[in-house]
């Protein structure tokens, strides 16, 4: 029964997808969703062809209507090539990258060009403003970013934008709405207090120094990105090895929990905040360190991985 | 503000002043000088200004010269309006544009003034290199056009220009619906100021001994004529001009009378001809003797002279229809008569006598007229274009001194001697023959054509022309100017009587011209409204129907070989996959660019799991055909198809 349902809630939606003419990306601009109006350009291209024939006219000068009668029809020849600019351009997005509060959410738009023809001049606009212009060559692809500021924590939804050209003439205008329907995660910001990590289960309370840390030499371990330089064998790669870490003794030993019911003294975004630099600071000294928040607990562990994992589920903390 | 690193590359900007120098170039021999230096001044600044990288000049230094341009040109020319002051204030102003711009919206208001530039061209020179020179130029502003709204790096305009070219072509057919079918509205719409007469010789409206003789240095045309059947006999071929009836002892002009109805009967079969007249600065159409019918546009001026509402200042073409064989005017009052008999007092006192024993001798006035003809015959009178001049009583020294003149002599001493012996008479100036061009089957007269000959009035036969010339050089009516002098040395190229190929060339050109004129240039409201007419369009609303219809026709046909050939995709297999993806992409699942066929597939089938089955199978034959197999056959191509088709999501 739902499936049926949901079946026919998608064909609905599809139909009106269609009849409004919206694309969602991935999508390939069809002749139904351009929409081609005059620029300003053609406008005054227009009074021009007026003022032209007015002047005709009065002269009755036959080789200035023949004039003016030439431009008016590059004016209308220009609108099927505009047109024709847009028409059959493929359109996605890629998943974005996550970044933090107070940076540019970067949405890549990667254009796809399957005509014999080169297009010149496509342009991304969005809030009014032209965000990037690009021409593409016959059969190829092109990019065309959206950078949007990243204000709040939590999923930053790509809005719709408009693809749209002036190319041959800027006489007229030819654009296609596109909801990218992608969402960038948008880190919390990391609070700029010097505070420094809490005690590790099992320790004497006071912060390892990374100088014990580091002399009670365990095991080499495959590299992982992220890792800090100063940890490298080095003497492997001049072997002509593939780069190895050195680990420590103390890492595994202290690991560090990032609780979120041991900040009481903090407001909610506060504690976000102050989470999310512990996090930062505990990936930068590579140590292991788990979270700790209401409904969801993250083992200790280190890394890339785990830190995104940390971050994200700290953007996504309700308010 | 650095204009270096918005608008346009220094190799672009040099481009658009060449093509805006170029474009306002053939202004500069009608300009002030000051104005022609003042244009190249601000090209060259503004070249400096881009290449040195430095500020575009102030804003109250543009108003200063904003100002002096308005008030010089206000000086040069007397007003800011009109054709020739208008264009110069154009030319002015896109040269201080120049130094205005900063913003992409200055870029194409000068490619704008461009073409309003090369418009203005128009309005001075119709000729057909012009056309080209100016087509020529309209492309480089299209380029220039296409180039300032390309992506970033600016690069070479030039890269467009074959781009350019075909849009221009793509634009011809529809510019030719247009022209032919678009309504032309019968101008003027408002008055236009007096523009500047340039020195355009021909007749005018006075006549002394001498001013015909000079026209005969010209060749240059005076108007070509049309017939509609066979053209007349050269001695029917008696254009008539203006009508001198005033005389001074010297110099005849143009009546005072109020223009009067003229009664005109004919007998036969009128002449239909069509004259295409050079601009002259009179208002006067030439006609053949004696028009029977005004053109449109046009009133009777007095003594069935036609005239136009203004100066003819462009070419123009007219219908008439006139008649060898007529009866002018065979009732008139001795009130009317006047005019035409009057002499000044104590003036050719030789010639009166003359008259006075012709008139004594002679029963009826055609009685006279022949006397008079004997005396020319007889007497050694010779026709040259190089008469000693007449200083004291012209009529008298050259009646019986001189004996040697041009037209003008004999006409005038002819009309004399007719008033002199009470036959009421009057001095018609025009044109006499014209040149047969049988490359394009019309008539050329040419100012070196120029005469003038009598008309007198008999009782009861009205108005008859009477030609004193052919009393003494017959060969004038029958052969032209070149058959009735000796020698051809005085006369100008053109007006002589040679073949040969640069003459043939000549002709050849000159029917090319005339038909374009005729034809193009000359496609006024009337030629559309007659040609209409003709092809049942008369009435302007069908008329209107059909522009549109020509027009989306026009439209739809370009639309067709513009937007549909992309879609072809040349290979079956491709072009079937990209079936199968659209399909799924109206139903808003489709394919990501980044995404393989097989994790398409995977994607699809997670989202959909009823529909996996199908995408599955039908992306693996894909893959299979595309990628396994060498040639993959018909057969399988065709399976594949059947299936994309029978895809449903």
């Amino acid at each position: 029964m739902t499936a049926i349902a949901r079946h026919v809630g998608q064909r609905v939606s599809g139909w009106i997808n269609r009849l409004s003419r919206r694309n969602t990306a991935p999508a390939t601009l069809a002749y139904r969703s351009i929409y081609v109006l005059p620029t300003r350009g053609g406008l005054l291209f227009a009074l021009l062809l007026f003022v032209l024939w007015l002047g005709a006219i009065n002269y009755g000068n036959s080789m200035i209507f023949a004039f003016t009668f030439l431009l008016a029809s590059l004016a209308l020849v220009t609108i099927l090539h505009t047109f024709r600019n847009l028409r059959g351009l493929k359109a996605s997005v890629l998943p974005p990258e996550p970044v933090f509060v107070g940076e540019h959410a970067t949405f890549v738009i990667q254009l796809e060009n399957t005509d014999p023809r080169p297009r010149t001049a496509i342009g991304l606009q969005y809030a009014r403003r032209l965000q990037a212009l690009t021409n593409i060559p016959a059969k190829s692809r092109a990019e065309l970013q959206l950078q949007l500021p990243a204000q709040h924590r939590g999923w930053l939804v790509a809005p719709r934008v408009r693809l749209f050209t002036i190319f041959p003439l800027g006489l007229f205008h030819a654009w296609s709405y596109l909801e990218l329907d992608r969402r960038c995660l948008v880190y919390p910001n990391p609070d700029s207090s010097t505070a420094p990590l809490p005690a590790g289960a099992g320790s004497d309370g006071s912060r390892p120094s990374s100088k014990d840390g580091q002399d009670d030499f365990r095991e080499l371990r495959r590299y992982r990105p992220g890792d800090s330089p100063r940890r490298i064998a080095w003497h492997v790669v001049a072997r002509g090895h593939d780069p190895q870490t050195k680990e420590f003794a103390g890492d595994a030993l202290t690991p560090v929990w990032l609780d979120w019911y041991q900040l009481q003294a903090l407001a909610t975004e506060a504690r976000i905040a102050r989470l999310c630099r512990w996090v930062l600071d505990a990936e930068a000294e590579q140590r292991h360190y788990g979270l700790r928040l209401p409904g969801l607990e993250i083992p200790p562990n280190q890394g890339l991985q785990h830190r995104d994992r940390c971050l994200t589920a700290l953007a996504l903390m309700p308010a | 503000m650095n204009t270096r690193d918005s608008l346009l590359s220094v190799p672009t900007l040099v481009v658009l002043l060449c093509a805006l120098a170029l474009a306002a170039a053939p202004h500069a021999i009608r300009q002030p000088f000051w104005l022609t230096t003042l244009v190249i001044s601000c090209g060259v600044w503004r070249y400096l200004i881009a290449q040195r990288a430095e500020q575009l000049p102030p804003a109250w230094l543009r108003t200063l010269l904003t100002v002096a341009v308005a008030v010089g040109i206000f000086g040069s020319f007397g007003s800011l309006f009109g054709r020739d002051a208008g264009t110069a204030l154009l030319t002015g102003m896109t040269a201080l544009k120049l130094l205005e711009m900063r913003r992409r919206r200055d870029v194409h208001v000068l490619i704008y003034l461009g073409y309003f530039l090369i418009a203005t061209q128009f309005l001075y020179d119709q000729s057909i290199p012009m056309i080209f020179y100016l087509g020529a130029c309209s492309w480089v502003l299209t380029v220039l056009l296409m180039a300032a709204h390309q992506a970033q790096p600016p690069l070479s305009p030039w890269r467009y220009s074959r781009q350019a070219a075909s849009l221009l072509l793509q634009a011809l057919p529809l510019m030719l619906v247009l022209f032919v079918l678009f309504p032309r509205l019968p101008g003027p719409l408002w008055r236009l100021p007096d523009d500047a007469q340039s020195a355009i010789s021909g007749l005018s409206d006075t006549m002394s001994p001498g001013d015909i003789t000079h026209l005969s240095q010209s060749d240059e045309v005076a108007f070509r004529v049309d017939f509609e059947g066979p053209p007349p006999p050269a001695e029917l071929r008696y254009w008539r001009g203006p009508v001198l009836s005033s005389y001074d002892g010297r110099t005849w002009r143009q009546g005072t009378l109020p223009v009067r109805p003229a009664a005109i009967s004919q007998q036969g079969e009128p002449v239909r001809y069509n004259v295409l007249l050079e601009p002259h600065n009179r208002r006067w159409l030439f006609s053949l003797d004696v028009p029977l019918e005004l053109p449109p546009q046009a009133r009777w001026g007095g003594d069935l002279l036609i005239e136009a509402m203004q100066n003819i200042h462009s070419r123009r073409s007219y219908a008439l229809a006139s008649s060898a064989h007529y009866r002018l005017e065979p009732q008139l009052t001795e009130a009317l008569l006047a005019p035409y008999l009057t002499l000044p007092e104590g003036m050719h006192p030789k010639a009166r006598a003359l008259a006075r024993q012709w008139r004594q001798q002679a029963q009826t006035d055609a009685d006279i007229v022949a006397a008079a003809s004997r005396h020319f015959k007889d007497k050694p009178f010779a026709y040259t274009l190089r008469p000693p001049s007449l200083n004291q009583d012209t009529i008298d020294e050259f009646l019986f001194k001189t004996q040697q003149g041009f037209c003008e002599h004999y006409a005038s001493a002819f009309t004399v001697l007719m008033r002199a012996a009470g036959i009421p008479a009057r001095v018609v100036t025009g044109y006499l023959g014209g040149e047969f061009n049988p490359l394009g089957d019309y008539l050329i007269v040419r100012q070196s054509d120029a005469h003038a000959w009598t008309e007198i009035w008999l009782q009861g036969q009205g108005w008859i022309r009477v030609d004193a010339t052919a009393f003494i050089a017959p060969e004038r009516v029958e052969q032209g100017l070149a058959g009735a002098l000796s020698g051809n040395d005085n006369l100008p190229f053109l007006a002589r009587r040679s073949e040969g190929l640069l003459k043939t060339m000549n002709l050849q050109w000159d029917a090319l011209n005339t038909a374009w004129n005729r034809w193009v240039l000359g496609y006024d409201p009337e030629l559309q409204q007659q040609l209409m007419d003709r092809i049942g369009l008369g009435d302007w609303r069908r008329l209107v129907a059909a522009l549109g219809t020509a027009m989306a026709l026009t439209l739809a046909l370009l639309a067709a070989m513009l937007l549909i050939d992309a879609r072809r995709q040349e290979d079956p297999l491709l072009a079937t996959y990209a079936r199968f993806c659209r399909k799924l992409e109206r139903r808003g699942l489709g394919r990501e660019l980044h995404e393989g066929p097989h994790d398409y597939a995977a994607r699809i089938s997670r989202l959909r799991p009823e529909i996996a089955a199908d995408v599955t199978r039908i992306t693996q034959l894909y893959s299979h055909l595309r990628y396994e197999s060498a040639t993959p056959s018909a057969v399988e191509i065709r399976q594949l198809r059947r299936q994309v088709r029978n895809f449903s999501p």
